[in-house]
């Protein structure tokens, strides 16, 4: 298998995973409920905002919230329903929620998920919260020799 | 407001419609519209075509979307206060057909490609202003909201808005661009490969570059190998295992001549030395049969047009075959592991050299950076295989 004699194809999308749980701790990581409620008002409207702005530039593709309850489920033999498991233990990660981006290279996903990072929380001051960065598997190219 | 598009169905009007796109949005120009408006009406226009056209296509389908294009152009002025004074002189009909068409299309890739854009933009750009197709298409095939897509052409557009006359456009970027298109891909309803192939032919036919003609070359000689590139079950082929009986020979033929011609102009470029690569793949009948010293001689000439570290990857990848693993490995190591695919290159050359343990760890490793999933299958696939080789042994 070769690559491309171009490099990498254009645009390349990332997903920006917000963690409940899992992350390394954030410098300011006084709890969401903890804060006050304008606090909370002014976390939420930076998010939405960011989300504005990506659409604006050309760059957003999604974003969903996920409720911090679930379980695990699997396959557990013929003509038996499926195992589940949970709710989740206190020590897993927790995906909070995703957004995800298509951007022109890894920098300014980089760049983004920085800027996300810097959402207001207690005290009005950037939550410095962890974020975790994955790339997408993309399209096979064309040229391949 | 944009009406709903219809469904697809009329693929023939389709194609003539893309390529009307370009004449259309050059006569409006020329009329005195200004880009970004003009570009807007032609799309309205090319909306409604899919409509109207679908059952009976007009007589003079050029005319016929001119016509309809500076109708919306005029409403579009109208509804602009600012370009109040415009609209006096916009009022008259469109003159009966294009004069300088040729340049204006020419003008239309060098700025929609303009290199002050990101690549992404001048895609989009181009597919839409110059490829005559709809910004929901565009956003289906590159797997973005439909508004996110419009955001990112009104940007464009109004980056070139700001570019000054005496700026003018690069050649280079509108090639890199329709590259970019080209490797792209078959995603969904829209078939970049084959619109990018569509516009460099179109490019090719405007004007007298070897370079553009070895970019078609590369272009058609890919193509052609398309059938065989997945097996019946959406598994990725390599090269080396396809059936060469399904690749398209009358486009090989085509993009061998395409490319001798340019090659006789003595004005080498890197296209132009990726598709004779391609062609003396094309050129062998079975894979035994591959030049393997020419091919290196080709990624030498390649090297020298500009070093990077993937083209001397593959370079190594193509010592390893003409003169054996040990010599692919030696060119392997003086390159960076890690850039994209040095591992899969170096497994395959590991395996040819009869290091199996190694080479299956490598498989296993290059499944795990593989930049697309059916090459993380592939790679899977191959140390799998090792695995199983070594077991039976």
């Amino acid at each position: 298998m070769a690559a491309t004699s171009e490099g990498n194809l254009i645009m390349a999308k990332y997903l920006l995973l917000k963690h409940y749980r899992g992350a390394p701790t954030a410098l300011h990581g006084v709890p969401m409920d903890q804060w006050t409620p304008q606090e909370v008002d002014a976390h939420v409207a930076y998010m939405n905002d960011f989300a504005a702005k990506l659409e604006t530039t050309g760059e957003y593709v999604d974003g969903q919230a996920l409720a911090p309850d679930g379980m695990w489920v699997r396959y557990d033999g013929e003509n038996r329903p499926p195992m589940t498991d949970g709710p989740f233990a206190e020590t897993k990660d927790l995906i909070a929620g995703w957004m995800i981006i298509d951007v022109d290279g890894e920098e300014r996903a980089i760049e983004l998920a920085g800027e996300l990072s810097a959402a207001p929380g207690a005290g009005g001051e950037p939550i410095h919260e962890w974020l975790e960065v994955r790339p997408f598997l993309a399209h096979p190219a064309t040229v391949t020799e | 407001m944009t009406p709903p598009e219809p469904d697809r169905g009329s693929d023939g009007h389709e194609e003539l419609l893309r390529s009307l796109t370009p004449v259309a949005l050059g006569a409006l120009v020329r009329r005195g519209a200004d880009f970004a408006t003009a570009e807007d009406a032609v799309q309205e226009a090319v909306i409604k075509a899919l409509t109207a056209w679908a059952g009976d296509p007009p007589r003079d389908p050029g005319a016929w979307l001119i016509t309809t294009a500076w109708r919306a152009f005029v409403d579009l002025a109208r509804s602009d206060r600012a370009r109040r004074a415009r609209e006096e002189r916009s009022e008259a009909e469109p003159p009966a057909g294009p004069s300088r068409q040729t340049d204006d299309t020419l003008q239309l890739y060098l700025r929609c490609a303009h290199p002050s854009l990101t690549t992404s933009s001048a895609v989009a750009l181009t597919l839409r202003a110059v490829g005559g197709l709809t910004t929901r298409q565009i956003a289906e095939a590159y797997l973005v909201p439909e508004a996110t897509m419009a955001q990112r052409i009104s940007r464009a557009k109004r980056t070139v808005s700001q570019v000054r006359l005496d700026e003018p456009g690069d050649l280079g970027t509108v090639m890199h661009t329709l590259y970019l298109v080209f490797n792209e891909g078959y995603s969904g309803d829209i078939d970049l490969a084959a619109e990018a192939l569509r516009l460099t032919r179109q490019l090719s036919a405007m004007m007298d570059e070897p370079e553009v003609r070895g970019l078609l070359a590369l272009m058609l000689l890919h193509h052609a190998r398309r059938a065989a590139r997945r097996s019946a079950d959406g598994r990725l082929v390599p090269l080396a295992q396809q059936d060469r009986d399904r690749w398209d020979r009358p486009a090989i033929t085509e993009g061998v001549v395409i490319l001798q011609a340019a090659l006789e102009r003595d004005r080498l470029g890197p296209y132009q030395a990726q598709a004779a690569i391609a062609a003396l793949h094309a050129d062998a009948s079975c894979v035994e049969d591959t030049d393997w010293v020419q091919i290196v001689e080709w990624f030498d000439e390649l090297v020298e047009l500009g070093d990077n570290p993937v083209v001397r990857l593959n370079r190594a990848a193509a010592v390893g075959e003409a003169d054996g693993a040990p010599a692919g490995l030696a060119a392997l190591a003086d390159i960076d592991p890690s850039i994209p695919r040095w591992t899969a290159v170096a497994a395959h050359l590991h395996e040819r050299n009869g290091e199996l343990d190694l080479a299956a760890e490598l498989y296993a490793r290059a499944a795990l950076d593989a930049p697309n999933l059916p090459e993380h299958e592939h790679q899977t696939h191959q140390a799998a295989r090792v695995n199983a080789l070594l077991r039976s042994r």
